[in-house]
């Protein structure tokens, strides 16, 4: 089935840190939550481990949007700075992904702790629509200079 | 018995690796002696013809360098593998874009129009661009067409094994035909060069601090170069971590950093990507707007970080349209 803008649902792959946001996506669903069904959850084990490939990954082999999320700053991370990595690649992340013809909004840097089901569930919420109205990302576009 | 026949051709490239295969000083007569050199337009004057007139697979190896950017380059490399039993991509250009690759950034429009109309040296009041046929009174003009990207090699055609680097090192090159000769190959789509990375033999490991930090990128003409020093720890990019040895550090040794010429390690997924892990995760904040600040002294990220391997990229098909 080919996608256009009115059937269109994204693909969003997300990167659940284990100790806190992937706690809060269990918490979010064991509260019976409802959010939109467009997150694909990872469990990794820190967002620092989330490298940078598997960004670049995930956007090559058809997600729409990419998320990930781990503990809090400054000092929430299990393993004590692995969010601070996580947050020093997101950053240079988003120059580097316009470069390559994809907008920074399809990338998203989120803290969700253990607590905040009902963060998990208005962040996915938020981020599918901001996709939505993104549009799908395998269009091939004009690469501009701008 | 006869010797077996070697070919080179080339493509989109600088001619730099004419000068590697030429580099091969006293050595390249012990290959004159055990091959024939088929066809090598920079150096015989052996034409099209002749190669379309050799029998399918009667060369044993063809060298090819450059990227693919011409429709005609797309022909040639095409003809040489159907000739060819072993097709071997020959430095950055046809194994990974290469410099020219670095072109798909624009698209082809803008690449013509900037080369063609826009360029202060160019005097072009009828904004004349090259086109594929062109109608003059006398008949009809024709012009290779020119892609709309640059494609590596094995995006073309097969390509049986890869020799990296800007140029090709003499070492490897030389390696690459002795193990074509005896056989002793492995196995196919293998790059001929070492699969450890380039700060794995740096000499300069030795200085590197235990904690690397970094607090601004420094381009290499911003500072002055510490000798001995790792690159890293004086803040100035270098390709090091995610790039193939076996170059012998060529550039490091002349007091540059490493470029990434020599292409990913086999476990490397995408070059510019996993730079962007190594890179990012020792920059010296726990602020945001300071690590904010800190990127944005990296001139040009995308640029820099595949700066040899565009083509290859695995966002490729998003910086590329289809023709």
């Amino acid at each position: 089935m080919s996608e256009n803008k009115d059937n269109f649902e994204p693909r969003i792959v997300a990167f659940l840190c284990n100790w806190c946001s992937y706690t809060g996506a269990d918490l979010a669903g064991t509260s019976r939550m409802k959010y939109l069904p467009n997150v694909r959850p990872i469990r990794v084990m820190c967002s620092g481990r989330v490298d940078s490939q598997f960004v670049i990954k995930a956007f090559a082999e058809g997600a729409d949007g990419v998320l990930i999320s781990g503990c809090h700053i400054p000092s929430d991370c299990h393993y004590q700075e692995g969010n601070f990595k996580a947050l020093r690649r997101a950053k240079l992340l988003k120059r580097l992904l316009p470069q390559l013809g994809i907008e920074p909004e399809r990338f998203r840097l989120e803290w969700i702790s253990a607590a905040e089901g009902d963060k998990f569930q208005h962040v996915c919420n938020e981020f599918t629509e901001q996709i939505r109205k993104l549009g799908p990302l395998n269009l091939k576009k004009e690469v501009s200079n701008e | 018995m006869s010797k077996p026949k070697v070919a080179f051709y080339w493509c989109a490239s600088c001619g730099g690796c004419e000068e590697a295969v030429v580099d091969l000083a006293e050595d390249i007569l012990k290959v004159v002696e055990a091959v024939d050199i088929a066809f090598w337009p920079v150096a015989l004057d052996i034409k099209k013809k002749d190669v379309e007139d050799m029998e399918d697979g009667s060369i044993a190896v063809t060298f090819i360098n450059g990227a693919i950017r011409l429709s005609e380059q797309e022909e040639m490399v095409k003809l040489l593998r159907k000739k060819s039993q072993l097709i071997v991509a020959f430095g950055s250009c046809a194994h990974l874009g290469g410099i020219p690759a670095l072109a798909n950034f624009s698209t082809k429009d803008e690449i013509l129009k900037t080369a063609y109309i826009e360029t202060f040296s160019t005097v072009n009041p009828e904004k004349v661009i090259p086109k594929v046929k062109t109608e003059v009174p006398e008949g009809t003009l024709t012009l290779p067409e020119f892609f709309d990207h640059v494609y590596a090699l094995d995006q073309v055609i097969d390509v049986d094994y890869y020799l990296p680097g800007c140029s090709v090192p003499t070492k490897l090159l030389l390696d690459a035909v002795t193990a074509i000769l005896t056989g002793n190959l492995p196995p196919k789509g293998s790059v001929l060069a070492p699969n450890k990375t380039n700060c794995d033999t740096c000499e300069r490991n030795k200085t590197k601090p235990e904690k690397l930090k970094i607090d601004r990128f420094y381009r290499p003409y911003e500072i002055e170069l510490d000798p001995e020093k790792c690159f890293l720890a004086q803040g100035v990019i270098c390709l090091g971590p995610v790039t193939r040895g076996g170059c012998d550090e060529r550039c490091i040794k002349g007091n540059m950093p490493c470029r990434g010429c020599m292409g990913p390690v086999d476990q490397v997924y995408d070059q510019g990507a996993k730079f962007v892990s190594a890179i990012a995760s020792i920059i010296d904040s726990y602020d945001e707007n300071e690590i904010e600040r800190i990127v944005n002294t990296i001139a040009d990220p995308a640029g820099t970080f595949y700066r040899f391997s565009l083509s290859k990229a695995a966002l490729k098909e998003k910086t590329l349209r289809k023709e």
